[in-house]
């Protein structure tokens, strides 16, 4: 995996997707490019206006979505506080960043494989389909409330096969998961999963991924204070390969009930082992 | 000023620094995470996440949340445990130059007595760190850092099987006399004291009318407690004869002065670390800068030299 670096980015445009209809809450973000030796698609970066952020301590976490000779570029979704500054920063804001960070989504050139995104989840497919050798390998299913032209969607469906379904009432929920349970079951056999997107949208994948034994990677958002496995405030339950697993040989009497020394799953970070598990790996709750 | 380097004279045992920057427990992961940000010999040491006897999951999710100029964390002490970083992580770190202090963790005097002798039997650490912010199960959960009598008893039963190791007991906040319990921790044994941990704190959610926190409450760090460190280590400096270590909120060179001018010996950074992988690097290279510009000539002259009247 290539090695993360601190860099300062300059903002090169910040462009409102989607225009007037979705009050502006989707923007694609250009920066210049960080002098690393390169990212991997499902790999994010910390990004913090340097010299502070109005008293927000924190940098935030934003998949890559994609980055050629000159630009990296960000989608994000103008939700909180930071984010809602992000979509007011003027060409030329100066941002502290560190990446890429975390594992990257699992390529197989070979394997027919599942796209699966909610929302603002659509972000690191956008790098994913552009960098894959064998694009018709791919296929996208990408759930949306806002308009479509609020989402970076056109550039994949000119790269692969995708499909847009709007969730406008409450019904359209229920026929959207019934499409991702039967994907996920047509996929199972040989086929590749990868999903992205809010919670509820992985838990769903995950149970039906759990059902028909797919081979499915969620890639996971949780809050990140730093982002690069110090801080310990990211983690999720997950089941390490043997060898992470943290010593088990502990004297028991030190052992309470659910620690370490006795349980299964464990909590690791999701910025360095994550943000993308594998979903018979991880519990979403 | 010809050398940042300082001297932590404790009751027993020194702390030899090429510079009064550290960083603080829980911030710095186990200096590994940091490899890639800056060279962690130019640091004046490292003090890695609290270790405790047995590997610890920690407190459920959430567990951060951030608050204005600060965060709070209920992360509850997770750790690999103290086997693992002694075979995992600290043959990794650079030990021969750059100070490796254990922060160490548990619930009971005899487990911290015995998390010491662990310790004190390994070249590569430098000195020991006591968080006596956690529970005592054996007197109902209390804090070992409320109660003078506990926090000098766990002082001595980590003193006690220190062997040469300087011994630093981490101070809380969250008491109506620090003072009071610097003391007890200094007729403990200890060479040295640190303050101070993080404030208690909690911050909900209005909307959804549920706390932050799925402990409720947590620890309050960052710049938004670095007033109430500071009148700790002025009002901890002037009330013991052993060296303070300033923590809480420190986020610059100017910071670290601060700590200094009210009577540190050295700085912690913490949440700073956070907010730029780099912070811990970047106040060291800068301290000679700052040095001058506020003419600082010997730590000596400086510490503590605030003028009151
Ligand atoms: C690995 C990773 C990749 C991400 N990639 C993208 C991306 O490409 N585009 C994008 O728009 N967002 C992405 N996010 C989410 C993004 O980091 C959050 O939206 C952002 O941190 C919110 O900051 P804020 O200050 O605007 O929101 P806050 O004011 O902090 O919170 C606003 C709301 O967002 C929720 N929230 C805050 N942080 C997160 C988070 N990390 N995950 C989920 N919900 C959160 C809060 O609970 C609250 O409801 C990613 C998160 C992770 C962990
Ligand atoms: C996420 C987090 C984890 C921490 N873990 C520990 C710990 O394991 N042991 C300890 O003694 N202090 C711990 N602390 C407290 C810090 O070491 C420090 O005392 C406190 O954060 C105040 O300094 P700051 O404002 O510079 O962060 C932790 C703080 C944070 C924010
Ligand atoms: S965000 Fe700090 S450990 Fe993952």
């Amino acid at each position: 995996m290539p090695q993360p670096i601190l860099a300062q980015l300059t903002v090169t445009h910040v462009e409102p997707l989607g225009g007037i209809d979705a009050q502006a809450a989707f923007f694609l973000m250009r920066l210049t490019l960080p002098p690393w030796d390169g990212w991997k698609p499902g790999q994010f970066i910390m990004l913090r206006p340097a010299g502070g952020d109005a008293g927000r301590l924190w940098g935030r976490p934003f998949s890559i979505c994609r980055a050629d000779d000159a630009n990296l570029c960000v989608f994000f979704q103008a939700r909180g506080r930071a984010t809602m500054a992000m979509a007011e920063f003027a060409t030329g804001t100066i941002l502290d960043a560190w990446g890429p960070l975390g594992n990257a989504l699992a390529v197989e050139d070979d394997t027919p494989t599942l796209l699966l995104a909610g929302g603002v989840g659509i972000a690191p497919f956008v790098g994913y389909v552009h960098a894959h050798p064998r694009p018709e390998n791919l296929i996208m299913e990408f759930g949306h409330r806002m308009p479509l032209p609020c989402y970076p969607f056109e550039g994949i469906r000119t790269k692969i096969s995708a499909n847009a379904h709007r969730e406008k009432e409450a019904g359209d929920r229920e026929g959207f998961l019934h499409l991702l349970d039967d994907r996920i079951r047509q996929f199972s056999a040989e086929g590749l999963v990868l999903a992205c997107g809010p919670t509820p949208f992985l838990e769903a994948v995950q149970t039906f991924s759990l059902r028909y034994k797919a081979r499915t990677q969620l890639c996971l958002e949780t809050r990140m204070a730093c982002g690069i496995g110090a801080c310990l405030g990211c983690v999720v339950k997950a089941a390490l390969p043997p060898k992470a697993r943290p010593d088990r040989k502990m004297p028991e009497k030190y052992a309470p009930p659910g620690s370490a020394a006795r349980a299964e799953y464990h909590h690791v970070q999701t910025c360095i082992c994550g943000p993308n598990f594998w979903a018979d790996t991880v519990s979403l709750r | 000023m010809e050398t940042l380097r300082v001297t932590l004279t404790g009751r027993d045992f020194f702390l030899n620094l090429k510079n009064p920057v550290l960083t603080a427990s829980g911030t710095f992961g186990y200096g590994l995470e940091f490899m890639p940000y800056g060279d962690l010999q130019i640091l004046g040491g490292i003090v890695v996440k609290g270790l405790s006897l047995v590997p610890r999951e920690g407190n459920p999710m959430p567990r951060i949340a951030e608050t204005p100029c600060g965060m709070l964390n209920s992360i509850g002490l997770q750790n690999c445990g103290v086997e693992a970083f002694l075979r995992d992580k600290l043959p990794l770190l650079p030990a021969d130059a750059l100070p490796v202090i254990a922060n160490l963790y548990a619930t009971s005097t005899g487990e911290f007595g015995e998390l010491a002798t662990v310790l004190a039997a390994e070249r590569a650490i430098a000195a020991l760190e006591v968080n006596i912010s956690c529970p005592n199960v054996n007197e109902g959960g209390s804090f070992f850092g409320q109660d003078p009598r506990m926090a000098a008893a766990v002082t001595a039963a980590v003193k006690k099987n220190a062997g040469a190791k300087p011994v630093i007991v981490k101070l809380s906040p969250n008491v109506t006399d620090i003072c009071e319990i610097a003391r007890a921790c200094e007729a403990g044994g200890a060479d040295m004291l640190s303050c101070i941990n993080t404030l208690s704190g909690m911050a909900v959610d209005l909307a959804g009318r549920r706390p932050l926190l799925a402990m409720i409450t947590g620890g309050l760090s960052g710049p938004a407690i670095k007033p109430v460190a500071l009148r700790c280590v002025w009002q901890v400096s002037r009330a013991v004869g052993i060296p303070v270590i300033g923590i809480g909120g420190a986020q610059c060179a100017e910071d670290v002065l601060e700590f200094i001018l009210a009577g540190a010996s050295a700085v912690q950074i913490g949440t700073a670390n956070f907010s730029r992988p780099d912070a811990a690097f970047r106040i060291v290279r800068e301290l000679p800068a700052v040095l001058e510009k506020y003419n600082v000539t010997s730590w000596d002259s400086f510490r503590g030299s605030l003028q009151t009247a």
